[in-house]
């Protein structure tokens, strides 16, 4: 994560917390300050970095309908009632015949003549044709365990197969670009607990609701004495661990005051959902907005597990799908030019079986497909090679085999967008070879 | 250093108020007491005046029979009570000094020497507490898929109203909070969260059809992500499925939770409950995970508390053939991969004896029958691996991957009964592997169960065992990075003892490390401690422990919620962050503002009412009922000035009647960087 926007501005070796310390003194006697400085305070605290969002599919997300591959004559014979059909034109599909009359309502969105977007993620559509939005499909985590609970466990950690790895691979990413002076909200979760995936070293925070991070005075009139109390005793204490943290925390308090969440209004038109999803995206969009030195960001989806009546162009899968593209669809509007910074990735801990089961619905299954988007991303295409659907080419002849290992497509997120220089320590005992890159982010 | 419990008397009416400063004078108080403090900065101990104080420990009645040679009597009994307790209620340090400090740990040491009746009858609230695993499982089961369907619609309709009533009231609360300069927490609109989080656990749930169209049968795949029922949930919502008279498997769990709070305040058998606690953390099972919500009763109330002072290796057995474990790490799915072929060549061997004997015709066999695939399982080394690596041997504690699988070998067949039923531990011989296996060197061939158990006295009697328990032991009681000596000796003591928890309990109590000023204060309490310590301090009458269950979870480390067998790590560094040091003072505001549904606290009477008078007062009393009346320097003049502000006096000139709040003072010193310790 390098300074490079403000370069030439800051001339002066002062550092951000300077800047924040001095914030209160700046809005006195800002005329007094030179001029440079006064750009630097008033413009931004913190020099544009690289930003990453992670959203996490919990319960197995089934990527075979979500980006379908209509180009496979066995997707329709496995998935009788739930299969998207055919984009009506376009397709260069083998020519399958839809038997099912229940599957005429809407279709599959061609993206690439053998891949089509879920009609509910009509909102995507524009964003993939600007090479705002890529694709990476047949990719997961490679251990081959079908529990929840394992899996999510595995992409958190990011070593699959290895159950006692204590911190999480994003919080090593952090940790591999060490910052002096990091601000509190360099990495924070959308959510009341800090995910497996921020467990670690590097400081992160988890915020249920950002307006809500403050001191909450209990007796009318005495918010001003108990939060002053408190960051006058932990900025004065000799505990030098709870000195640290202390500081942090009300340097944190402070800037969201100034951010003032409440006031918000979404740029550009963008219309997040009202959804719990859409409103943790709206506050993501806040937090990047507000300048506060925010790199990372995770954010919660769940819902995915759709065992019984997944349903196909409608149904439970479908309005997921509705929430999810038209909250994706909203941030990139919302954050407008902001995105030349911004990588958006999502994935979920394993995909569903090829087959549809007994109850129109699908079991747990192997791989997935994974979006990104953002400035950086060579949107347009979809990545991995594609194992195929035949039955000798299914993983454990059920599900689809896993072309790309997660890792791989995080590891070129990391290394070209956030700048990540060894990713050895951010997934040990993995050959993270750039040749192996999905080729997604631009270098 | 004295402590006072004076009693309460009449409430001053005339008593002067503090109200809010604005924050720019709040600035240059701050800037102020800054330059103050520079040169004043020693470590505590040094200008500690109760060390000063008390200079010959060694000859206080109270302490006779321990090593104390750096700590005052008040201090020594104050670390007792943190260490091996919860914290002091207000009365405690008296009662522990008048007892003699040695014999009140032996009588800890000894639990069932202490009447606990007290507790036992607030227990009693909890039904749950005392049911089997299978009146659990049939008292409160998943709720119906219709239901589900229901309820789902239902909620997302409330979540909708609950937004918009949210956003009336944050309209209302800005206006507030002109006209006021502050409001009152909201914390609604965190319950539209729960709401979905609650559906969503409830959709991943689905127990039938899952059960015939997963190959695997693994029951393990189910229920993930249920952190939030217990964890960062607003305390004072308290959502649907863990309200009293809930029938959810939810508030199964929603009852350990309350029980296990209750018991750390108001059990009198407290070490027994901080080991309760080490030990299940140390040997962790995630209630998230499947059925394991419906087995952590019984895990804890026959595995885990029975065991706590007794024999490891007894514990060790405990947990490993507990329903909870067996399902938590996978063993029940594990296998000899050959289990299967074994079984169809007997069943083969006679059919064909059958034939030869009746002549009767062979049955039809579908070839390939895929139901005979489903029910094929391999060997599964998760148990076998965590055994190890955290409950035995530690990580580098000296065995290989091949160990890993060899231990794995021996566990095979070990598995549950009935897993939806009761839930019994079942050895399964057809799935065992019957040939000999090497661990750690040693041959493994005694067949059957005894592998297993083999295996267990193998590690249990393992030096590198004896050291990771005692290290583990010794960063829970005496320091993040405990002194290398103390742990070897307790590492003896376990292994001359035959690892006798007790034993080695008292080498680390009786040894100076223990009493050293080095391991004085020198823990962050964990989230749970924290909760549970200002609850005691304050003398908390509480009713309703769920509030602070959800407490427990909002500050970072909700009850049976721990995904990962490593358990929580008791390592500061991993969960002092910013949002949890912010709820910690939120906490603290809360519970002495009174404002927690179900917890009554009367500080007036705790501070006495004069301190109401005066703000300094007040805040003295506080220092010395919360802290000993040992707060740094710096926390102390800081508060003081706060409570000094021009600003505030005037507003007490303005207003006679405004009585200084006791909750905020109570409060502040509950948030306190010296309260956070132990």
């Amino acid at each position: 994560m390098s300074y490079q926007c403000c370069e030439g501005v800051r001339g002066l070796k002062f550092s951000r917390r300077y800047f924040l310390k001095q914030g209160g003194v700046a809005m006195v006697g800002l005329s007094a300050m030179p001029a440079f400085l006064q750009r630097a305070v008033a413009a931004t605290p913190m020099p544009n970095k690289k930003q990453l969002v992670v959203l996490f599919q919990r319960g197995a997300a089934d990527g075979l309908n979500i980006v379908v591959p209509f180009g496979e004559s066995n997707y329709y014979r496995m998935r009788p009632t739930i299969a998207i059909p055919q984009p009506k034109r376009g397709g260069r599909g083998s020519g399958f015949v839809l038997a099912n009359p229940e599957l005429n309502g809407d279709a599959a969105i061609d993206l690439d003549g053998f891949f089509g977007l879920h009609p509910s993620l009509a909102p995507l559509e524009p964003l993939f044709h600007k090479n705002q939005l890529a694709i990476v499909h047949a990719a997961g985590s490679p251990d081959l365990t079908r529990s929840h609970f394992d899996a999510q466990d595995f992409m958190e950690s990011g070593t699959p197969g290895l159950k006692s790895t204590e911190d999480g691979w994003l919080n090593r990413a952090l940790e591999t670009v060490p910052e002096e002076d990091a601000s509190p909200f360099r990495a924070v979760a959308m959510g009341p607990n800090l995910p497996r995936m921020l467990h670690g070293g590097a400081p992160a925070i988890a915020l249920p609701d950002l307006k809500q991070f403050r001191v909450m005075a209990q007796a009318p009139g005495t918010g001003q004495i108990v939060e002053g109390g408190f960051e006058a005793m932990y900025s004065q204490t000799v505990d030098h661990a709870l000195h640290g943290t202390g500081t942090e925390t009300f340097e944190a308090i402070d800037l969201l005051r100034k951010a003032d969440p409440a006031k918000y209004q979404p740029e550009n038109g963008a219309q997040y959902p009202t959804s719990r999803l859409g409103q943790s995206l709206q506050q993501i969009g806040q937090l990047l907005k507000a300048n506060i030195g925010v790199e990372v960001l995770f954010v919660d989806c769940g819902g995915w597990d759709n065992h019984v009546n997944e349903g196909g162009v409608q149904g439970q899968l479908s309005n997921l799908l509705k929430d999810l593209g038209q909250g994706l669809a909203a941030f990139h509007q919302d954050m407008g030019d902001r995105m030349e910074n911004i990588v958006f990735v999502t994935m979920s801990e394993f995909g569903r079986t090829a087959k549809e089961n007994g109850n129109r619905g699908t079991d747990h299954g192997h791989a997935n497909c994974m979006f990104v988007m953002g400035g950086d991303v060579k949107g347009g295409t979809v990545y991995g090679r594609w194992p195929g659907l035949n039955d000798h080419q299914l993983n454990e002849g059920r599900d689809l085999a896993l072309t790309t290992d997660f890792r791989s497509v995080v590891g070129e997120i990391l290394t070209k967008h956030i700048g990540v220089a060894d990713l050895k320590p951010v997934f040990p005992g993995f050959d993270n070879n750039p040749r192996k890159f999905p080729g997604m982010i631009k270098s | 250093m004295r402590l006072q419990e004076s009693p309460a008397s009449p409430v001053n009416q005339r008593i002067p108020s503090i109200s809010a400063t604005p924050r720019s004078f709040l600035a240059v108080i701050l800037s102020f007491a800054c330059v103050l403090s520079l040169g004043i900065e020693l470590p505590a101990s040094a200008e500690n005046p109760a060390s000063a104080k008390d200079k010959k420990p060694k000859n206080d009645p109270a302490l006779k029979g321990l090593p104390i040679t750096e700590l005052s009597p008040d201090e020594a009994i104050l670390h007792t009570l943190n260490r091996l307790a919860y914290g002091p209620r207000p009365g405690d340090v008296e009662r522990v000094r008048q007892m003699g400090l040695a014999k009140w740990i032996e009588q800890q040491l000894n639990p069932n020497s202490i009447d606990d009746r007290a507790l036992d009858a607030r227990l009693a609230d909890y039904p749950t507490l005392r049911m089997s695993t299978a009146k659990l499982i049939d008292e409160y089961p998943q709720p119906k898929q219709a239901e589900k369907q229901a309820e789902k619609r239902a909620q997302a309709q409330a979540q909708q109203e609950q937004r918009r009533s949210d956003a009336a009231a944050e309209t209302v609360a800005r206006d507030m909070q002109a006209a006021q300069g502050q409001t009152k927490g909201g914390g609604e609109t965190e319950a539209p969260q729960q709401n979905a989080t609650t559906a969503k656990q409830e959709m991943s749930d689905a127990p039938a059809p899952m059960k015939q169209e997963q190959p695997e049968g693994n029951p393990a795949t189910k229920g993930v992500g249920k952190r939030d029922v217990l964890g960062g949930a607003d305390p004072n919502n308290v959502p649907r499925a863990i309200a009293d008279d809930s029938k959810r498997p939810q508030r199964v769990v929603a009852e350990l939770g309350m029980a296990k709070v209750t018991r750390a305040i108001y059990s009198e058998r407290q070490l027994q409950q901080v080991m309760d606690d080490f030990w299940f953390n140390h040997f962790n099972v995630f209630a998230g995970k499947g059925e394991d919500r419906y087995y952590l009763t019984s895990y804890e109330r026959e595995v885990i508390q029975p065991h706590a002072f007794g024999k490891f290796k007894d514990l060790v057995t405990a947990t490993a053939k507990s329903p909870a474990m067996l399902f938590y790490l996978d063993n029940l799915l594990s296998a000899d991969p050959r289990a299967a072929q074994r079984q169809a060549a007997e069943r083969a061997a006679r059919q064909q004896w059958r034939r030869g004997r009746f002549g009767w015709p062979a049955p039809p066999r579908p070839v390939g029958n895929p139901q005979a695939k489903k029910n094929e399982r391999g060997l599964n080394e998760n148990y076998g691996r965590e055994l190890m690596e955290l409950h035995t041997l530690g990580v580098d504690g000296g065995y290989t991957q091949k160990d890993v699988t060899e231990v794995a070998r021996c566990f095979t067949g070990w598995t549950i009964d009935k897993p939806r039923q009761y839930a019994d531990f079942k050895f399964d011989d057809r799935l065992h592997d019957p040939d000999a296996k090497y661990v750690l060197g040693k041959k493994i061939h005694a067949g059957g169960m005894k592998d297993g158990e083999q295996v267990i006295d193998l590690l249990v009697h393992h030096p590198s065992t004896a050291k990771f328990i005692s290290t583990k032991l010794a960063r829970r009681f005496v320091s993040d990075n405990p002194p290398p000596a103390l742990v070897n000796r307790m590492a003896e003591s376990f292994q001359s003892s035959d690892g006798d928890i007790k034993a080695v309990l008292h080498t680390m109590i009786w040894s100076p490390e223990f009493w050293s000023r080095e391991s004085y204060r020198a823990k962050i309490k964990t989230p749970f401690e924290l909760v549970v310590s200002a609850v005691r301090a304050l003398g908390t009458d509480v009713d309703t422990p769920m509030p602070l269950v959800q407490w427990v979870g909002r500050i970072g480390e909700p009850l049976y919620q721990c995904q990962p067998p490593t358990g929580y790590s008791d390592k500061a560094e991993t969960w002092v962050n910013t949002g949890a040091l912010l709820n910690r003072l939120n906490y603290a505001l809360a519970l002495a503002g009174n404002k927690m549904r179900g917890a009554r606290t009367d500080v007036a009477s705790l501070l006495g009412v004069d301190s109401s008078a005066d703000p300094k007062a007040a805040l003295d009393r506080a220092v010395q009922v919360f802290l000993g009346g040992q707060a740094g320097p710096t926390t102390v003049e800081t508060l003081e000035k706060q409570l000094d502000n021009p600003q505030v006096l005037q507003a007490k000139l303005d207003d006679a009647r405004k009585q200084v709040d006791l909750g905020v003072v109570a409060g502040l010193v509950l948030g306190a960087p010296e309260f956070q310790r132990r």
